[in-house]
């Protein structure tokens, strides 16, 4: 069944009806219906499955868990909130919090660039993804993997958060970058504007999916697998698989990075909560009850959580948190391959007992798994039947 | 390509140490092309280590080259590169991905990124001739990890050979394999030899009286004996320390008939594969 997941591999025919569906879905039923107030919303849960479209990659392909994916969310979202800050901010002046809490009279050089669209656009993208090669390369070649990089990477979101709170004078510290009014010359006050930026965030979501389809059914996306699984064997093949993970995170960085910008444009700040532990830990809760592995799953389990989360805190603000963890608890528990197995699981149960999928279903020449064992156990030389036990 | 020609596996002086444990113990060991060496001797004797050593597991002193090219000190995907190529004494495949995708993967290692991130088209010419070679073209689109666990040795040496390996180092390849999957494991072996150098790790005495060329022992991190199958059973050495006594020398000698003595265990097998 994981199999088929990772194997599924529908026609171009259907491939196109599904995106089709799903533009059809995001930019013409969506804001047909909902207020402008939840399109707001689902700008932003869009942006998380951004990201979650990334982790998918990552961690349900490559197995890399990244808890920390926080960072390049907030290296995304800073740069694209510098922009528009200054964007705001009349030649000569500073911003805002700069003149409450800062101790500068000019804007401090590493802020300049940022005035230029030009530089800051494509740092929110590239930046994180730098960082992340940089840091996969170091990382990945020292065989760093499964909890030990999971914490590291935990460990940089908040290192991360901690250093942009103590930067107060610079960066806004725990209130962040706030009051962000436009939008490249747009006022984001005006709801035309709004749904502009929601309808960005869509095509942004719909072009990092076909992405993430062609990087999955590519040659590399099988070795991306195949790394995941036997890591010392591809490397007993002649891969290098440090560089191969190193890929798969760097672009999943990048796709951090985007939904960063973007979330900076639907909810018009960024500060440090948003870009900690808990949010972190968030997005691969999402992820996990989408069901990892699969294309779709991260992007649905993603905005689904993150709705549910919104609704059921409006009304029962305690027991959201309980809620959260009782539900990864079960899918861990009960669905390692998240909601998206759901299907297929069920298809399965339907025909009853007869096809169990573990056997090998054409005629082989050879017996089950178990005989040969006990025949060659009872054929060889005693110096064998030792060998076999001890190894 | 000049290097291919007489490429074989020269070890020097080989010696690996795990905290003060040497497991290897000044090994020199020449295996020419077109050879199929046996390395057997009790559990310790430091096969699988001298394996470990030549693929760049671990680290180790002296020399290895192959084809005139040193190995020591290389890093293991560099060392496959070169055309060594390995097994595990558990078949290591991807489960998760098919026969194809798995030999496809094993084709690709010298691949850019261009045609990394293409999807596959077809079967690559290579893939097709391995995958009749070790007979599993029927099985093309299936999961490995449904394979019976004959095929996935098989599936196993069939990336060797796509990884268009030189140098095959095949650790314990038989292990747990029905007797009818064994023979078919052999001829695989002379089949693929023929312009291959191959060293086998292995215990069952029966496949290598059939299949081996050459045959080195080992006793605790050294060579005990060296040469044909019928040298190394008559050296006295040999019979001592890797058969006990001589007495179970003498049992061994009368089993080295070319018609298999009664497999005791043949019937279970019927019986199982009926079921």
């Amino acid at each position: 069944m994981k199999a088929a997941a990772v194997l599924g591999r529908p026609g171009p025919v259907r491939t196109a009806l599904g995106f089709g569906l799903g533009a059809l879905v995001l930019l013409v039923v969506a804001p047909g219906v909902l207020s402008d107030f939840r399109l707001d919303l689902l700008g932003k849960y869009l942006c998380f499955a951004i990201v979650a479209v990334g982790i998918g990659l990552a961690w349900g392909r490559g197995g890399m868990l990244t808890l920390g994916q926080g960072v390049f969310f907030g290296l995304g979202a800073y740069p694209m909130a510098m922009y528009l800050k200054l964007a705001e901010t009349p030649e000569g002046k500073l911003p805002d919090f700069m003149q409450l809490y800062g101790d500068a009279t000019t804007l401090p050089t590493w802020w300049v660039p940022f005035r230029s669209a030009a530089v800051a656009l494509p740092t929110t993208i590239l930046l994180p993804m730098v960082v992340a090669f940089g840091l996969g390369s170091l990382v990945f070649r020292r065989r760093v993997r499964g909890p030990y990089f999971a914490i590291l990477s935990q460990a940089l979101a908040a290192a991360l958060a901690i250093f942009i709170v103590g930067q107060q004078g610079t960066t806004g510290g725990t209130n962040g970058l706030t009051d962000i009014r436009s939008f490249f010359g747009y006022d984001l006050d005006d709801p035309a504007n709004r749904k502009l930026v929601y309808v960005i965030v869509a095509v942004c979501l719909l072009a990092v999916l076909w992405i993430s389809r062609q990087l999955a059914q590519s040659r590399y996306g099988e070795l991306l697998v195949a790394v995941r699984d036997g890591e010392e064997r591809v490397r007993f093949l002649g891969y290098d698989p440090a560089l191969v993970k190193t890929v798969a995170y760097t672009v999943a960085a990048g796709m951090a990075g985007l939904a960063g910008a973007l979330f900076v444009c639907v909810v018009h700040a960024i500060n440090p909560a948003s870009i900690d532990i808990v949010p972190s830990i968030a997005f691969v809760i999402g992820v996990a009850v989408g069901g990892r592995t699969s294309l779709l799953g991260p992007a649905l389990g993603a905005v689904a959580v993150t709705w549910a989360q919104t609704t059921l805190s409006e009304q029962y603000p305690a027991t959201w948190s309980y809620l959260q963890g009782g539900l990864f608890i079960v899918v861990v528990a009960f669905l390692p391959n998240g909601l998206a197995s759901l299907p297929a699981l069920l298809r399965r149960r339907r025909p009853g007992p007869p096809s169990t999928p573990d056997e090998p279903t054409a005629p082989v020449s050879t017996s089950p798994p178990a005989s040969p064992v006990a025949a060659a156990a009872a054929t060889a030389a005693p110096a064998a039947t030792v060998s076999e036990v001890s190894s | 390509m000049t290097d291919q020609i007489f490429a074989g596996l020269e070890i020097r002086g080989l010696r690996v140490a795990f905290d003060g444990f040497v497991a290897v113990d000044g090994v020199d060991l020449s295996v020419p092309r077109g050879d199929i060496r046996f390395l057997i001797g009790p559990n310790g004797a430091g096969k699988t280590t001298i394996v470990d050593a030549v693929t760049g597991l671990v680290r180790a002193t002296g020399s290895v080259e192959f084809g005139e090219q040193q190995l020591l000190g290389l890093d293991v995907h560099k060392i496959a590169r070169l055309g060594v190529g390995r097994t595990f004494q558990t078949a290591t495949i991807f489960e998760e991905l098919t026969v194809l995708q798995n030999l496809d993967i094993a084709a690709g290692a010298g691949r850019g990124a261009r045609t990394l991130l293409r999807r596959r088209k077809g079967v690559p010419e290579s893939v097709a001739r391995a995958l009749e070679t070790i007979g599993l073209t029927e099985h093309i689109g299936k999961p490995a990890g449904v394979l019976a666990h004959g095929q996935k040795q098989w599936l196993e040496i069939g990336m060797l050979l796509v990884q268009d390996a030189k140098l095959l180092l095949l650790d314990e390849p038989v292990a747990g394999m029905s007797a009818d999957e064994r023979d078919a494991t052999g001829e695989l072996l002379g089949v693929i030899a023929a312009d291959r150098t191959v060293v086998i790790v292995e215990h069952d005495m029966e496949f290598l009286r059939k299949y081996a060329r050459t045959v080195t022992v080992l006793h605790a991190g050294k060579v005990l004996s060296e040469g044909s199958v019928a040298d190394v059973q008559a050296d006295p050495k040999v019979q001592e320390v890797y058969l006990g006594t001589a007495a179970d020398a003498a049992v061994a000698e009368a089993s080295d008939d070319p018609a298999r003595p009664a497999d005791p265990a043949e019937p279970a097998h019927t019986v199982n594969q009926e079921a």
